[in-house]
């Protein structure tokens, strides 16, 4: 489904502020497939999701997604093979609009945008079974601005926009890492019944190994711009997040004491 | 109660009417799009010069309709100022303005105005009109009307909603795969039309068109969006896109008012400047004030010294 083949990524190239944070990366995805990705700060995790998604342009190798070569695609047309829910959950909706306006736009995405109107009667109805799905009582609140939404409801609605029409690919970029715990599970929750009920093929940062090694089917891990650690199968049902911890400290060099990475 | 005559009131609801429709036309870059677009002071006065142009020829019609596309043309130029070569909003819009001058003087065939008396204009064609004393009351009330109607329903289009949604948050727009430079081509370029429509109604009603007449024009829509915001209220499209234009007639009102006192008429762009900085940085002051009365009920409780 999605074939990334030596990609890198330097920002400010020539500068003193010369940053590599992309090294030769390759990387493959199978249909349905959900890897979850961990790192350190810094490692590059956002970058290889901004890469694939067309917020940044690739120095050197090329990205193929459902067959298609999107390696030089600009991101609104990525976009429309590709949901993504990020960590802010101030970017994924427009506040000023309501509910049901904010699902219509993600409900149309990949159609033509023409002047046929923005929301119908169906429509409604679809938006309010979906939300239903969510569990927060929001298919009730469909007329309501979304900046009166918590940032849990905001997550969970933007989880729902991203995923809904069915994309080829699914990108997290930690998207629960700014939510109480008690949202931030229900959320992963959400993701997880999303993913697998629709048989997304899906990547998701975190920062919780717990989460990373309980949710989906393959881990990877990033270490200065490289995927340093590639977890599946047999491997990946012994690993513990102890073992993860102490092989991550070996390969880098950085103690996790009492570093986010094991907060969950 | 002689505050003001009936004739004064009467041409400040028509000014008021007719400069609604560049207020709406501000609302779509300010508010809707979020962008401080100053194309505006140009595309208002490429409006009139178009207009005024084909009065002079006998078709004051095609005037407006061609003021439109003109209008429509000058935002476009400002969006792909912004959008492909990346330049500021705020310059962008300030370069196409400034662009706008010697174009609008070419336009006027290098006049700097164009007199429009005893010509033909929208506002005395129609010979079954009522009374002449409303005929322009009317036309200009049926304009602005169809314009609300066709903005309220183009804003709840599928294009519509991403129009929208680019002023809140671009980045959204762009994860659900539309180009933000598209949608604010389109929002630009209609705004843009809608002042020089205005622009082409305001010469054809004062029958003369100056190349100076855009100046601080866009200063008035934003005027008059702030005066609407803040005493008809932003709850829905609907009542946002009215609130607009009563702040518009209201904002003509209070200039009629204020000339009545006796204010020189060479003052009024002071005024608007005044009234729309303080509409601007009212929040602050409220802040500000709040922030003040809490020390004070602070120092009160602490019986101690004022700070
Ligand atoms: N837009 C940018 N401009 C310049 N440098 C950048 C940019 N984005 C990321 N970087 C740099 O690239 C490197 C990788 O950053 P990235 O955001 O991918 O890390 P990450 O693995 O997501 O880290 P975190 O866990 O902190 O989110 C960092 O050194 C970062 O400073
Ligand atoms: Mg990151």
């Amino acid at each position: 489904m999605l074939k990334i083949n030596m990609i890198s990524k330097t920002f400010d190239r020539g500068s003193v502020n010369e940053k590599k944070a992309l090294h030769q990366v390759s990387l493959s995805l199978d249909e349905g497939e959900f890897v979850t990705v961990i790192g350190g700060n810094g490692a590059g995790k956002s970058t290889l999701l901004n890469c694939i998604s067309g917020v940044h342009p690739v120095d050197e190798g090329s990205i193929i997604l459902d067959g298609t070569d999107i390696t030089f695609s600009p991101e609104y047309k990525r976009s429309r093979l590709i949901g993504r829910v990020f960590q802010n959950p101030l970017l994924g909706t427009a506040f000023d609009m309501t509910i049901a306006e904010n699902l219509a736009i993600a409900w149309a995405r990949g159609k033509p945008h023409g002047l046929s109107p923005g929301i119908t009667r169906p429509d409604k109805a679809l938006f309010r079974e979906q939300l239903a799905l969510l569990g927060l009582d929001l298919e009730e609140r469909i007329n309501q601005k979304v900046k009166l939404l918590s940032g849990g409801q905001r997550q969970a609605l933007t989880l729902l926009m991203a995923t809904m029409g069915r994309p080829k690919l699914l990108l997290l970029d930690e998207h629960t890492a700014s939510l109480d715990p008690a949202i931030a599970k229900k959320v992963l929750h959400l993701t997880r019944k999303f993913v697998s009920e629709e048989k997304l093929t899906t990547i998701m940062i975190t920062h919780n190994m717990k989460a990373a090694l309980e949710y989906g089917s393959r881990t990877i891990m990033m270490h200065e711009g490289q995927i340093i650690l590639d977890l599946s199968g047999e491997e990946r049902a012994e690993m513990t997040v102890e073992r993860l911890v102490k092989y991550f400290e070996s390969r880098s060099g950085v103690q996790l004491e009492n570093d986010r990475l094991l907060l969950s | 109660m002689t505050l003001m005559n009936l004739a004064t009131v009467l041409s400040s609801v028509e000014l008021g009417v007719i400069y609604a429709i560049m207020s709406l036309g501000v609302f779509i870059s300010f508010r809707t799009l979020n962008m401080p677009d100053l194309t505006v002071d140009g595309s208002f006065v490429l409006g009139a010069a178009v207009s005024a142009v084909l009065c002079t020829a006998g078709r004051p019609l095609a005037g407006i309709i061609l003021a439109l596309a003109a209008g429509a043309l000058a935002g476009s130029v400002t969006a792909l100022l912004h959008t492909k070569l990346k330049i500021q909003p705020i310059l962008s819009g300030i370069l196409t303005m400034l662009a706008l001058y010697s174009i609008n003087l070419k336009v006027m065939g290098n006049r700097a105005n164009i007199p429009l008396l005893n010509q033909k204009t929208i506002f005395n064609l129609p010979e079954w009109m009522p009374g002449p004393d409303y005929a322009a009351l009317i036309i200009s009330l049926l304009l602005l009307f169809t314009v609300m109607i066709l903005l309220y329903f183009f804003l709840k289009t599928k294009i519509g909603l991403v129009l929208r949604a680019t002023g809140d948050n671009e980045q959204m727009v762009r994860a659900l795969g539309v180009s933000t430079d598209l949608t604010k081509l389109i929002g630009l370029a209609l705004a843009n039309a809608l002042v020089a429509l205005s622009g082409a109604l305001i010469a054809q009603y004062q029958s003369f068109a100056d190349v100076g007449m855009g100046i601080g024009m866009v200063i008035i829509g934003l005027a008059s969006v702030i005066i609407g915001e803040a005493i008809f209220g932003t709850s829905n499209l609907l009542r946002r896109l009215i609130a607009v234009i009563l702040g518009s007639i209201v904002y003509r009102l209070a200039i009629a008012f204020a000339l009545e006192l006796g204010m020189p008429p060479t003052d009024l762009k002071l005024i608007s400047a005044v009234i729309v900085c303080a509409a601007l940085s009212m929040p602050t002051i409220k802040e500000q004030l709040s922030l003040l009365q809490q020390r004070y009920t602070a120092a009160v409780n602490n019986r101690g010294r004022p700070l």
